[in-house]
């Protein structure tokens, strides 16, 4: 690992400014997806911003219509959160499942979305449920949020503060893990509520995560595991790799879809 | 130099690191705890677990920096000062739970952290599960899942002994 100056801010508001004041400067969270790529070498950042100890940034609050997630909050408290299981179980469950118990300590919610990883899981949950992310500096509602392979709009010196999401009336999230990593090979995450019929697959696409327009057309129809019989996934657009061909990743992507239909009933 | 204070297996230590250092290097190159194990550099395979304010983390994947004001546990703070072991040990040994070691120091520290965030207690399918991120090449796991099995009969008080392993 290349050497770099650490900081560590006690508010948001310090922390943009370290960012903004140096543009080779980036945020560490859990550390999770930056430290081994700091291993690798693959990346060499001029000072590491840790939002460790900045307590504003850490929680989960649940009203009658959202639940509202901080961007510093681990997988692990969302997984063992009574109240997201109540009412978004399948959030709950999703964190549940990310990597293996110690990432799940570490690991978090903005670090996962803002990292945008192509196989991560919680980039299905923001998109399929229609959530909206909160930003030092603005909100920003899912479709817009994922530009990209390992791409958002968020500005260099911009924080993701929380994650916004309205409470479905039924979701799902299924996926087929890699069996070493446990990042999805395939994961389809479907949800029926204020916002509509949405499906996003994550895992498979070759620009990250995506929504489904065939399956929501016809789930919006008729929300059932047969609605889906005989929809496709064109698999250019896929991702092709040691792990799994874009053929069978376009066959995942239906299979995962109805099971996570039948699974959210 | 940067400096770090934190508690480590109950002792404060202030250790000079460089920002880069991981904790894992600061314990066992600085502070000489070698129980502590690098068995990847891919942080999947959890030979390097310790406890982190409590929690299991994989001490390859954690800056020193980042553990400012931190406690510390690892595997050789278990164990009484007289040298009794802590259950979990206690069970790996009576259940043949290794073979070379490599990955036991992680595995114990990932298991008992387990046990204490589950009271109601785990069935063999969730010890399973609990171990996702320790990777054992020798032992085939079953006889890891026998030793936390009977120990979390002792370490949430069910029993005073271990239960023995059959002969
Ligand atoms: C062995 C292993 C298995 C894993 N398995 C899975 C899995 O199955 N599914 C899955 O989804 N993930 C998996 N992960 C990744 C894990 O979920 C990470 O925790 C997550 O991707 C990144 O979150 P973090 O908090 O650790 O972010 P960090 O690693 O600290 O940061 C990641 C990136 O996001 C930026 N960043 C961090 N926080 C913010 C913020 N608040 N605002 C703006 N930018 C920010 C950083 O600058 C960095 O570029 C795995 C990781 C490991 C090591
Ligand atoms: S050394 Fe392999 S996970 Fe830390
Ligand atoms: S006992 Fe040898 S790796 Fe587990």
């Amino acid at each position: 690992m290349y050497d770099f100056a650490y900081h560590r801010p006690a508010t948001v508001a310090e922390a943009v400014k370290l960012l903004a004041a140096d543009p080779e400067a980036k945020v560490i969270s859990g550390g999770m997806s930056l430290i081994p790529v700091l291993k690798q070498r693959l990346a060499r950042p001029s000072a590491l911003i840790d939002l460790g100890a900045i307590p504003d940034l850490v929680g989960i609050a649940v009203s009658a219509t959202t639940v509202t997630i901080r961007g510093r909050t681990t997988h692990a408290a969302v997984a063992a959160s009574a109240e997201v299981k109540r009412a978004i179980p399948a959030l709950a469950e999703l964190a549940s499942h990310i990597g293996d118990p110690q990432v799940r300590n570490r690991g978090t919610i903005g670090g996962s979305i803002a990292h945008h990883d192509p196989t991560a899981d919680y980039p299905a949950a923001v998109l399929a449920l229609g959530a909206t992310v909160h930003t030092s500096r603005r909100r920003i509602a899912a479709d817009d949020f994922f530009t990209g392979l390992f791409a958002t709009a968020l500005e260099p010196d911009e924080i993701v503060t929380a994650v916004e999401f309205p409470i479905p009336e039924k979701a799902a999230y299924v996926k087929f893990p890699n069996p070493a990593s446990r990042y999805a090979m395939v994961g389809v995450f479907v949800a029926k509520g204020p916002m509509g019929v949405r499906v996003a697959v994550t895992g498979a696409g070759a620009h990250g995560v995506f929504r489904h327009a065939a399956m929501e057309e016809a789930l919006a129809k008729s929300w059932s595991p047969e609605a889906l019989e005989g929809i496709t996934t064109p698999a250019a657009d896929l991702n092709n790799d040691i792990h799994a061909s874009r053929e069978y990743r376009a066959h995942l992507v239906g299979v995962m879809a109805k099971r996570a239909v039948a699974k959210a009933g | 130099m940067p400096k770090v204070s934190l508690t480590v297996n109950g002792k404060p230590v202030t250790v000079e690191v460089e920002n880069r250092t991981l904790l894992v290097e600061m314990l066992r190159e600085q502070l000489r705890l070698t129980g502590t194990h690098v068995g990847c550099d891919t942080s999947q395979c959890g030979a390097c677990v310790v406890h982190v304010n409590g929690a299991s983390v994989k001490s390859c994947t954690i800056l020193a920096v980042q553990c400012e004001g931190a406690e510390v546990l690892t595997i050789e703070g278990l164990a009484s000062p007289d040298g009794t072991l802590h259950p979990m040990q206690e069970a790996f040994r009576e259940y043949h739970a290794l073979q070379c070691g490599f990955c036991t120091p992680g595995m114990v520290m990932s298991a008992i952290d387990l046990v204490q965030r589950n009271p109601q207690g785990l069935s063999d399918r969730e010890i399973r599960e609990g171990l996702e991120g320790n990777l054992c090449r020798c032992t085939g796991y079953h006889n890891i899942v026998r030793a936390i099995a009977a120990a979390q009969v002792v370490m949430h008080g069910k029993a005073k002994e271990l239960p023995r392993a059959a002969e």
